[in-house]
């Protein structure tokens, strides 16, 4: 509470151009001591929804404090970088994973700097700042376009598509099926069924139902299938019966559609969840 | 899917249309239809017989037409759409109790990142935001329809290549990629000494309103 007070205390201070700068970095003057080192015990949840990640916490405090990007202070840095991990260790270890990980690469950029390098003097690429610099550039692109993506007006949240009302619309179009090439369809399975006749005399316990479930299974993974494919060439005329009755019914109950795009021609079953997919 | 537009009877051939009844089809189709209609499609209305540049003429005088309404003709990725001008959506909204529904940065910055650097796997997303990417923030994004898979990166793990759809360009008024706000160059963000953006903690000082 007091440190807000002191916060709110110093903003006009901060405003005022004839203040001296409280310190140097890189000869730039810091014209405001950090305040964003102390944070109120509250205010950590906020914090950790806040930032997106290292990176983005890396972000707001070099374009917080002028930082230049090229040449960031790794000490300034990893000084105040630590000081957030600091706090967020003691709440949340588990966020704290990639955060720590970002410490231990600050800090070994910073140990590779201060070790002497006389030789790799020409070489300016070999900062071992660069690929930090990349990164945390390439991020705050992305950061800055998703702002920006978000700016656009959005369907349903900026505006609406106008549609005026149709009655036919509400109402699912039925499978337009001819009673003739049902018929006749169903004749050639009959046909088909009875080459395939034999005698073995055996009582089978046939439902219908579990026929759906089963033709339902076949469909499964196919757009769709030809009628006659439904029918094994092995079925007794039961088992026939059975599967046309089973095919009728799941039409019925909508789980499946027969479609004949011309007369005479194929004629398909489809799984109707499958078109809700297309 | 079954054609929504059927062919006009041959009593209504193209001689006896004129310019404003071609409009007026035009727009009633318009206003029907569920979802925008590309020329190619319109042009089925009239048998193909009428060019796209005719048409395109014609949905322009539309669109001028309809320019002092509450709802506006644009021309989105998916073909041209009716909907209703920005300014309408607070009314609108109070109609229904449920608001849209606003991402959060994860989101969005995911969404950037497949949007721009697409297709894209989620490892290469991880990559550029230093973070897990949590399967409820792809999870999001599929259920708008707003990104999908594409194939698999042929590397161990054939990791899901995801990319932005159809639906996307439309919801966000764009006609293609290209539209999409441009990068900013990298010498500007080097440049930037100053934070353009508000700052972090500033924003959610004021939270979902």
């Amino acid at each position: 509470m007091k440190q807000s007070e002191q916060q709110e205390a110093m903003k006009p201070l901060i405003d005022s151009a004839d203040i001296h700068p409280v310190a140097r970095i890189c000869g730039e003057p810091l014209m405001e001591i950090p305040l964003d080192l102390y944070i109120p015990p509250d205010a950590l949840e906020v914090f950790l929804d806040t930032f997106q990640g290292p990176l983005d916490l890396l972000l707001y405090l070099i374009r917080k404090h002028n930082l230049e990007i090229l040449d960031i202070p790794m000490a300034e840095l990893t000084k105040q970088y630590m000081a957030y991990v600091t706090m967020m260790r003691a709440d949340q270890l588990e966020l704290a994973a990639e955060y720590l990980l970002m410490t231990a690469l600050l800090i070994e950029i910073k140990s590779r700097m201060l070790l002497p390098n006389p030789k790799a003097e020409i070489e300016e690429e070999h900062d071992p700042r660069a690929e930090l610099v990349r990164r945390l550039l390439e991020y705050e692109q992305m950061k800055n376009a998703a702002l920006r993506l978000n700016e656009l007006p959005q369907a349903e949240r900026d505006f609406t598509t106008a549609r005026i009302w149709i009655e036919h619309k509400t109402t699912e179009p039925l499978p337009t099926i001819n009673m003739d090439d049902l018929r006749h369809a169903w004749i050639t399975i009959l046909t088909r069924a009875k080459v395939n006749r034999h005698h073995q005399i055996k009582r089978e316990t046939l439902s219908v139902r579990a026929y759906m479930s089963q033709i339902l299974r076949d469909l499964r993974g196919h757009k769709q299938v030809e009628f006659y494919d439904l029918f094994s060439p092995a079925a007794t005329v039961a088992e026939v019966v059975i599967t046309f009755l089973a095919v009728l019914e799941l039409a019925k109950e909508l789980l499946v559609e027969i479609t004949q795009t011309e007369t005479f021609g194929m004629i398909y079953v489809r799984p109707t969840d499958a078109t809700q997919f297309n | 899917m079954s054609d929504p537009l059927t062919p006009l009877n041959s009593i209504n051939t193209l001689d006896t249309l004129s310019p404003a009844k071609i409009k007026q089809i035009l727009e009633a189709v318009l206003l029907a239809a569920q979802d925008p209609l590309p020329v190619t499609e319109l042009r089925k209305l009239f048998d193909n017989e009428l060019s796209a540049t005719v048409l395109g003429k014609l949905l322009e005088e539309l669109r001028e037409e309809w320019t002092d309404s509450g709802i506006e003709l644009v021309s989105v990725a998916g073909g041209w759409r009716f909907q209703t001008k920005a300014g309408m959506q607070p009314y609108l909204d109070r109609l229904t109790p449920q608001k849209a529904p606003r991402y959060s940065r994860a989101v969005l910055e995911t969404l950037a990142i497949i949007a721009y650097r697409q297709p894209v796997t989620r490892g290469d997303i991880e990559e550029i935001r230093g973070v897990n990417v949590a399967g409820s923030v792809l999870k999001a994004l599929t259920a708008r329809g707003w990104i999908d898979t594409v194939g698999h990166r042929n590397v161990p793990g054939k990791p899901a290549l995801f990319a932005t759809t159809q639906t996307f360009l439309n919801d966000l008024n764009l006609r293609s990629l290209e539209e999409l706000p441009p990068l900013e160059e990298m010498k500007s963000l080097i440049e930037s000494n100053n934070p353009t953006e508000e700052l972090p903690f500033e924003e959610t000082a004021t939270p979902a309103s």
